[in-house]
């Protein structure tokens, strides 16, 4: 049998340790709940199985059949061949936790310069080495804003993804959180600061926003914001695309106490929605109140340099019951690919990348606002999606573009019931000049028919 | 003879890095955000970041550089093909919003996964969306509070686990807003049924328990702990992470469980990553079925679809529909398993243990504290080495490091003194079984003073844990 060495070798081993048959090392089990077998199919042979396989990979169609322009936080980026070479390494993905540090230096090290980098590029003084992903990480940032502040308010945007929303909630109810929404300007796309200011009262124990939202915007008023959510003494929660960061400054210059975000952005693929990856960074004084595996850097018995996972008295296997987080298995492979992807490109890459997927992003919009029948939702300074308004039927459109083997926008409508008839549209540096033109003359051909 | 490669790595940030530009964003961003200074990373080549992950990938030690039985881990071998298979462009550039004509594949494959999955553990439903074992404990906490709170019972407060437990379950039960109650186990290592139905009460919201448990032993009187437990009105939840024992031959849902994690990354030979990214599926009975998260896929005559008709639905535990790569390496394994195979694997898997811990205790150098029949892994105790020599379990663990070899899990579960886990896995050939026993007998006859000291044939020596707590440096700026 497959993977099973012993197959053939299971009556000696049997003999060996007395035992005749197979059976007797269940005897444990009752048998009234023993079965003998199960329906499933026979094992099918390597090549089989890679037939069976194909046939189900060619029923789908990938971003290089389908030109994507959907937005919604995830979307196809270029992948460096670097980025799998490294995370093909089976020293590294047939690895488990480093429980021990001696026979882990190496994915250690690893993810202590994953630490650093997502610390740098946030402006954050320390980083875990990741949650499951980027909704999970606000729910995390919430019950951690709650132990430190000890208040139970959580304050969100009204335009956060109703996926986010939902994850919030569930992970919100065991610590009675209160989850209040606060408004969106509906010229600007931005926050409403007056309904903020209206909202935020003693109770509120972190303000949650996102750079870019879910609408594209990149936030104008942030400082007035900050100044209004340390005055109240409460936290301020930043989620990021860390893809954005080379245009914009890092959130702990923005004031951030706590910075989530997705980071598959960061040279994993898009996998149909995961593998993920959850960011998560805080200020140095919060550390102790961190969910996650934290890896530090210490020293061995002869002084040398050496890697351990550290302050584990906050997790589960330690503190059982009161540990500040369930979590256990995380997503170090994803950060691994993670911090590879962000050593090729450096500091110069990745804010080359930030500037042309901020310019692609406006160059797709003034394409799209030139056609009869699209206009521009919000007049807010956007990053590589947007939102558009259309005359015809939104749903329409779409099907008559995947005709032409386009994957239109993403239709709003299905989180926030008011934007009807409007497309979030997404656009990165893997769409070439060329892609966006097709797009535009297919879009136009099919919304003027 | 073992020697792990040494290199004196330098950080990323050490090494020679071209001149980092100032950043030119837009005019158009607004001023309080727009990035005025360069960002802090180095700017290297290919080559040194290829070289630099080289070393330190061979300073790792992985299930591919040996056998790694870390207890209630299931370090089992990753087939290769289910890599080749997870990275077809047709299977992993794919958007989750794509329309779902354009994604029939991998719906179909989730679906089928589910069919797979159900059969597996003769549960009435699944849900895919948990990231990892501890996250589909989580959900099976909401889904608890969502199906009390649905009878009018939300004032079922407490969750009871074994003192045995993964300390995955307490904490995940807390998340979820439920006072934790520990039960301990009888002389036997098993469940006190006579304390649980002491314990047990309408202020009982679910009873969480592993089976085979953490010490290997199956729960024998499985019936009556289910009995018990719906006769209070409570839930009894099943964690999937021994799952690796009993696969087609018993079943959880057969058992009376009504809530299952499993976790793919442990039965269904999905690497372990370095810590990820897992699979944690969610199965549950027909009771909770309108509970799971939403959207979940469904066939229509020849089409899947994700569908969020489902109004009592908790909503949603992660984004999207959960780690797809993940599951498509477990549909892959099970594909090539079938039902023989991966009943197959788990008789070996319980046989390789069996056979290990035998010939263990005949060389006389460890106790097996509880019951003799274990399933896929065992306990041992190394108590009288302590005794007799000052050895602890931690420094037969990083010997075992000086071999070539991966340590069991130690210091758990936390009812075995000097405890060390031992899970060998299917996946282990006879010869790699018999150099483990030889290896760590041949280690309680060691001086003392050598244990002590190791290891010294891996990239450093013993690593100064406590120190690192002390002040902790967690980033290159911290240094």
């Amino acid at each position: 049998m497959k993977f099973i060495p012993n197959s053939p070798l299971k009556k000696q081993m049997l003999k060996e340790i007395s035992l005749s048959s197979i059976d007797e090392l269940f005897l444990d089990i009752p048998k009234s709940i023993q079965i003998n077998h199960l329906d499933l199919p026979d094992g099918k042979s390597q090549m089989e199985t890679e037939k069976h396989l194909r046939i189900l990979a060619n029923k789908n169609k990938d971003c290089n059949e389908l030109l994507l322009f959907t937005g919604g936080g995830i979307k196809p980026h270029y992948i460096p061949a670097v980025v799998k070479s490294i995370t093909s390494r089976s020293e590294f993905f047939t690895a488990y936790t480093p429980y021990q540090s001696e026979a882990s230096q190496g994915f250690l090290k690893a993810m202590f310069e994953y630490q650093s980098m997502i610390a740098s590029i946030t402006g954050m003084d320390i980083a875990n080495c990741s949650l499951y992903d980027g909704a999970t990480a606000i729910g995390e940032a919430a019950l951690m804003a709650t132990r430190i502040t000890k208040k139970k308010t959580f304050l969100i945007p009204s335009n956060l993804s109703s996926e986010k929303k939902s994850v919030l909630m569930n992970y919100g109810q065991g610590a009675d959180l209160t989850i209040k929404e606060f408004t969106y300007d509906k010229k600007t796309g931005c926050i409403n600061i007056k309904n903020l200011e209206k909202i935020i009262d003693e109770q509120c124990s972190a303000v949650y926003l996102e750079i870019p939202n879910v609408f594209g915007i990149l936030e104008k008023n942030i400082d007035t914001i900050e100044t209004l959510v340390h005055n109240n003494n409460s936290l301020l929660i930043i989620g990021i695309d860390p893809l954005a960061l080379g245009v914009i400054q890092s959130p702990g210059d923005l004031g951030a106490d706590i910075v989530i975000g997705e980071g598959r952005n960061l040279g994993n693929p898009m996998d149909f929605g995961g593998s993920s990856l959850g960011l998560f960074a805080c200020k140095s004084k919060y550390i102790r109140q961190m969910p996650g595996r934290l890896i530090g850097l210490t020293h061995d018995a002869d002084e040398n340099e050496a890697f351990c996972m550290t302050l584990q008295t906050r997790e589960q296997h330690i503190r059982r019951g009161r540990a500040t987080s369930n979590i256990c298995t995380n997503e170090g492979l994803c950060s691994l690919a993670a911090v590879s992807y962000l050593s090729l490109l450096g500091a110069n890459g990745l804010q080359k990348l930030s500037e042309e997927n901020f310019e692609k992003g406006q160059y797709l919009k003034e394409q799209i606002i030139k056609i009869d029948g699209f206009s521009e939702v919000f007049n807010g300074i956007h990053f590589n999606e947007f939102v558009i308004q259309s005359e015809k039927n939104v749903k329409e459109i779409n099907k008559k573009l995947l005709k032409s083997n386009i994957q239109g926008g993403f239709l709003l409508e299905s989180w926030f019931p008011s934007l009807k008839n409007t497309f979030l549209f997404g656009v990165t540096e893997n769409h070439t000049k060329e892609d966006i033109n097709r797009f535009i003359k297919v879009i136009k051909g099919v919304s003027n028919v | 003879m073992f020697k792990s490669a040494v290199y004196s790595e330098p950080f990323l940030n050490e090494l020679h890095s071209k001149p980092i530009e100032k950043p030119t964003p837009h005019k158009s961003i607004p001023s309080t955000l727009i990035r005025k200074k360069p960002l802090d990373l180095p700017n290297l080549d290919e080559t040194q970041i290829i070289r630099h992950f080289h070393h330190l990938s061979q300073m790792n030690f992985g299930v591919d550089t040996g056998i790694y039985p870390l207890g209630s881990c299931t370090m089992k071998y990753n087939p290769r093909i289910n890599e080749v298979i997870s990275n077809w462009d047709k299977f992993s550039c794919i958007h989750p919003y794509q329309d779902e004509s354009t994604v029939q594949g991998t719906l179909q494959m989730m679906y089928e996964l589910e069919q797979m999955l159900k059969e597996i553990t003769g549960m009435y439903a699944f849900s895919l969306q948990p990231a990892a074992g501890a996250h589909g404990e989580f959900l099976g906490m909401i889904l608890t509070k969502q199906y009390h709170t649905s009878k009018n019972e939300s004032d079922r407060i407490n969750v009871i686990v074994p003192d045995t437990a993964h300390g995955t379950n307490p904490a995940s039960a807390s998340m979820a807003g439920y006072n934790v109650i520990e039960l301990p186990s009888t002389k036997d290592g098993a469940v006190d049924v006579d304390v649980l139905e002491k314990t047990i009460n309408d202020k009982t919201a679910c009873f969480m328990l592993t089976n085979p448990n953490t010490l290997g032993i199956f729960e024998s009187d499985i019936d009556e702990i289910a009995r018990i437990v719906h006769d209070a009105g409570s839930l009894l939840y099943y964690d999937g992470a021994n799952m690796n024992a009993i696969m087609g031959k018993a079943r959880p849902g057969d058992m009376g469980f009504d809530i299952v994690h499993l976790n793919l990354h442990k039965t269904f030979a999905t690497p372990h990553g370095g810590g990820g990214p897992g699979s944690g599926p969610v199965g549950v009975g027909k009771k909770l079925e309108q509970f799971l998260p939403i959207p979940r896929v469904i066939k229509k005559k020849e089409n899947y679809h994700l569908s969020n008709d489902f109004k009592e639905s908790i909503g949603k535990i992660k984004q999207f529909y959960g780690n797809v790569s993940v599951l498509l390496k477990a549909y892959c394994y099970i594909t090539l398993m079938g039902g023989n195979g991966l009943k197959e694997a788990s008789e070996v898997a319980v046989l390789n243990a069996n056979y290990m811990k035998e010939k263990i205790l005949q060389k006389g150098s460890y106790e097996l504290p509880f019951r003799s029949l274990r399933k896929h892994e065992f306990v041992l105790s190394c108590e009288s080495l302590l005794k007799k020599k000052g050895i602890r379990a931690m420094d037969i663990a990083k010997h075992l490091l000086d071999n070539g070899v991966h340590p069991p899990t130690v210091y758990f579960p936390l009812i075995v003194k000097e405890a060390l886990m031992i899970e060998p896995t299917e996946t282990e050939s006879k010869y790699d079984l018999d150099c483990y026993i030889e290896t760590l007998c041949k280690i309680a006859d060691e001086d003392t003073e050598k244990i002590k000291d190791s290891p010294y044939n891996t990239p450093v020596r013993r690593v100064n844990e406590v120190d690192a707590t002390k002040k902790p440096v967690l980033t290159w700026n911290q240094i």
